[in-house]
């Protein structure tokens, strides 16, 4: 099948109202006809099902979690972009666009990001009316930060909590429609395959976690709102259910994958402490606004540091090295988050990493604490503050700021940050690859669409800070309402979708199979001594930078590991009873699949691009290099095994920017 | 440090339930009270038996999933923390350790230390939320300014992460914290004020009609909450009822 992108002809700036003009409504008495599933209650899935819901359409929404406000984009610190230009500081539609598109290395869909940075204010607007407290200057006015990648204040926030705050208010909006009945909510319910009727997208095979029932779920239209993969490396900063399930199983059933490769390595994390971690905690981009980045300049310091005769406070200015200051004046501590992660791996590797495992460096607040102090005196009148009176005064305007960052890290790590710098490493946090979509967000399945991180649309190889809050709430508030009606306009007289057909049977089956074979191996190893083996495999091979030869070893251990998996795995338990390790077993066989294909994507993809750094493509000062002739999205069909998988290429188009070698110095 | 556990053992909301002890070795100050959960877990898997089933999924303390009942107190020993921000370094070894679900009536177990907190959310339903459609033609985000102080006041309240520590560590199971959050939130904002008093009214009810006890103003639960929530909340509440009411 060949891609067709369906993007609308006409100028970028009229783009969306044109298309908007000339698409079908349904009318709101047919619309009460009609069935829509959207599995996933985040940003993108919660704002979807209130706004399918309050246009008049049946919801049936799904989370595997006990209630949808406890979604991963709950996790969300930083911020939420918007060209607003509150701040007057040049801030435009055009601007955003051309800083997504540009922070995505040249990688993304130029009509979507641009429709995604048309409709970025009205989420802000929204939001307040739902009754999001975002920050407010002492005017009451809304207040903005930085994020990476740009020269602008454009970021909404809500203390370090916007992502909660954000989902909080679009399950606001999924409540009054639950209490309307608009929306029927499955929480602790898990999609664990899609129904495809006459090649349309029919319905769902959900389990019940609680009784571990079976359930055949029908629809007029299936949206899959269910996140990213980054838990494929066992370690990130997704949640621990956080999985790739529903996007593989419509993968599987025809919708292409793209850019699997594309992942975010997060600069700002908490290092990992040893073998038993379970997750990474991120501390947000939004402290690079305050914190300077910094390694010592010589190894003997390193050395002292790691045996605990020096103390990082006691370091003279001149033997650190920021070393973002120093390869990028222009942009600093702000680079984006590839750009700034592959630094410290790169200081990290050459031997100046500053604990135990060599992996980590320092984010110093030390210099913020006096601007804002001095800048504090002046405002309440205290004349020749002393050195200590000033950094408290500072100290307040960072607690205020980023208060419970700094408590988190405090819980976790056991060291005041106020006192001694944050000693951070970067580690997975989001995936830009994710289900191919059109124009419409529908993937190559007629009538399933994908939304929020769990498509592949908006962030090309790199997604800049404050980004993923955008694109959630942007498909699922502002596009897909109108995009699905489009395409249900159709379906006006079709009726209640039956479950009782040959398709629902052979997809149950299919599914209760499965379940079947984990509860009976009984085999020798547990689950995550699968899962964490592959979390190895990915970071070793296909983490901060990749190569030939280590993808190949990837590919094959991979694929050696899911044949053991598949013969070894053991589950405890009954599937008639809630049981998190049968839940976990289907999640991880489907990693197991979709790591193979990463690593297959990132083998073919032979340039460097945001987040996939390939070693054999890099410029002599070691930036990414890219290269004209990959300027495509990489799609995968499947067709069995991951190694048989068919490429085709949406080739990229960029008439309205111009493609320029990245440049942040 | 080596530890005794004892933990609650419930295979469903319909059986009985006990408490089952465990011994556990080796254990680092630093990991995170579920990741000696899952050190112990993947020892009960290895030996062919049930792990102990507990929810938890951010683990860093914002989706309010976990929820432990830990030496009798929710959450455990720790301040302005969750389960899953709890470290071992606040125990030592040769303890004893006793954990136990959620207890409240409008909190059934499911399983082990898994509870059903969907009377939260069906609090919710009856009015938390502000009515307005999300079609995007709002005004503007600045046309009404909002004092600074009201704006922080109502994130604060809004921080709430809807855990039930507060419910399970209440001796008359009261959900005031957790409602009055919510309430306060909306009433600190102009935004909330159209539907002010058929919200506290309706949110209140169902309170109510979920099981949930009353205040008495002892105060535990703002002890015990993870994310410091005031009980001025409450005080809030109860003066938003009154307002409502007369």
């Amino acid at each position: 099948m060949a891609l067709d992108s369906k993007v609308p002809q006409g100028p970028l700036k009229d783009k969306w109202t044109d298309y908007k003009n000339k698409i079908n409504l349904v009318n709101p008495a047919n619309k009460r006809h009609i069935d829509v599933i959207v599995v996933g209650t985040g940003l993108a899935g919660g704002s979807a099902s209130a706004t399918l819901a309050e246009l008049g359409y049946n919801v049936k929404a799904f989370a595997y979690q006990d209630s949808p406000r406890r979604a991963h984009s709950i996790a969300a610190q930083g911020g939420i972009n918007a060209a607003k230009n509150y701040q007057g500081d040049g801030d435009s539609t055009y601007r955003l666009f051309y800083d997504t598109v540009k922070g995505g290395d040249y990688r993304s869909r130029e009509a979507n990001v641009y429709r995604l940075a048309e409709v970025s204010a009205n989420i802000i607007d929204q939001c307040v009316a739902q009754g999001v407290p975002f920050a407010r200057d002492y005017g009451g006015l809304l207040d903005n930060r930085s994020f990476g990648g740009v020269l602008v204040s454009r970021t909404f926030y809500a203390k370090g909590q916007t992502g909660q705050q954000l989902l909080l208010g679009a399950y606001s909006a999924m409540n009054r429609q639950i209490a309307r009945g608009k929306i029927e909510m499955f929480n602790r319910h898990e999609m664990l395959d899609v129904v495809v009727v006459d090649g349309k997208a029919r319905g769902i095979i959900a389990r019940n976690l609680v009784t571990g029932e079976i359930e055949r779920h029908s629809a007029h239209a299936v949206v899959i709102a269910s996140g990213g993969y980054g838990n494929v490396y066992f370690l990130s900063t997704n949640a621990m259910g956080s999985n790739v399930t529903a996007g593989w199983k419509v993968h599987k059933k025809g919708a292409y994958f793209a850019n699997p490769c594309y992942t975010q390595i997060h600069p700002t994390c908490i290092p990992r402490s040893g073998d038993y971690q379970s997750k990474l905690t991120l501390m947000s981009e939004s402290l690079r606004n305050d914190g300077r980045i910094w390694v010592p300049k010589h190894l003997k310091d390193v050395e002292a540091i790691k045996a605990g005769t020096l103390k990082p406070t006691q370091l003279k200015e001149e033997d650190r090295d920021y070393y973002l200051e120093r390869r990028y004046p222009a942009f600093g501590n702000l680079v984006p988050r590839d750009v700034a992660s592959r630094a410290a791996k790169e200081r990290c590797d050459a031997g100046y990493g500053v604990n135990a495992t060599g992996e980590a460096v320092y984010l110093d607040f030390a210099a913020s604490f006096v601007r804002y102090g001095t800048e504090q005196a002046k405002i309440q009148g205290i004349n020749n503050p002393s050195d200590a009176k000033i950094k408290e005064l500072g100290q307040e305007i960072v607690r205020a700021k980023y208060g419970n960052l700094f408590q988190m890290y405090e819980k976790i790590v056991d060291e005041n940050p106020y006192e001694t710098p944050m000693m951070i490493y970067p580690a997975v946090h989001y995936t830009m690859g994710g289900v191919w979509v059109d124009y419409n967000l529908m993937t190559t399945i007629p009538g399933c669409y994908a939304i929020g991180e769990a498509n592949f649309s908006d962030h090309g190889a790199n997604r800049l800070g404050a980004s993923a809050l955008m694109q959630g709430l942007a498909d699922g508030y502002f596009v897909l309402p109108y995009t699905i009606g489009d395409y249900l306009s159709d379906d006006i007289r079709t009726g209640k979708i039956s479950t009782e057909t040959p398709e629902f049977e052979a997809a149950e089956k299919e599914v209760k199979e499965r379940i079947d074979f984990f509860i009976n191996n009984k085999g020798t190893h547990s689950v995550d001594y699968y899962h964490k083996k592959l979390g190895k495999i990915m970071w070793d091979e296909c983490g901060m930078s990749r190569n030939k030869a280590g993808l190949e070893k990837a590919i094959q251990e991979i694929s050696d590991l899911r044949k053991d998996f598949w013969q070894n795995v053991n589950v405890p338990g009954t599937d008639t009873e809630y049981n998190e390790q049968l839940a976990k077993a289907g999640r991880v066989a489907d990693f197991l699949e979709l790591g193979e294909l990463f690593a297959k994507d990132a083998l073919v993809r032979e340039e460097s691009a945001g987040g996939h750094f390939r070693e054999e493509h890099q410029t002599e000062d070691g930036e990414a290099k890219r290269l004209k002739e990959f300027q495509f999205v990489s799609a995968w069909e499947y067709k069995g095994e991951p190694k048989d998988a068919v490429l085709h290429k949406e080739a990229l188009e960029y008439e309205n920017i111009e493609v320029k070698e990245r440049s942040y110095k | 440090m080596n530890l005794t556990l004892k933990i609650w053992r419930q295979k469903d909301a319909n059986s009985e339930g006990q408490m089952v002890d465990y011994q556990i070795s080796d254990v680092s100050d630093h990991m995170s009270f579920l990741e000696m959960m899952d050190v112990l877990n993947e020892q009960i898997i290895n030996k062919g038996e049930q792990p102990v089933a507990f929810d938890h999924d951010c683990r860093e303390g914002i989706c309010g999933m976990c929820s432990m009942y830990i030496n009798g107190e929710a959450h455990g020993p720790d301040r302005g923390v969750t389960t899953c921000q709890l470290h071992m370094r606040m125990f030592n070894d040769g303890d004893t350790i006793t954990i136990e679900p959620w207890k409240a009536a409008a909190f059934p177990v499911v399983k082990d230390l898994v509870v059903d907190r969907s009377a939260f959310d069906r609090i919710q339903h009856a009015g938390g939320y502000i009515s307005v459609n999300t079609s995007g033609n709002t005004q503007d985000a600045n046309s009404i300014p909002i004092p600074k102080q009201d704006a922080d006041t109502a994130m604060d309240a809004a921080t709430c992460i809807g855990c039930g520590a507060c419910v399970a560590t209440c001796k008359n199971s009261s959900a005031m914290l957790f409602v009055g959050a919510k309430v306060s939130q909306y009433a600190l904002l102009p935004q909330g004020q159209v539907e002010a008093a058929d919200r506290v009214k309706n949110m209140v009810a169902q309170m109510d009609l979920e099981g949930f006890g009353n205040c008495t103003n002892t105060g535990a639960c703002e002890v015990e909450c993870p994310k410091g929530i005031s009980l001025d909340n409450i005080a809030r509440m109860n003066r938003e009822l009154m307002k409502a009411s007369i």
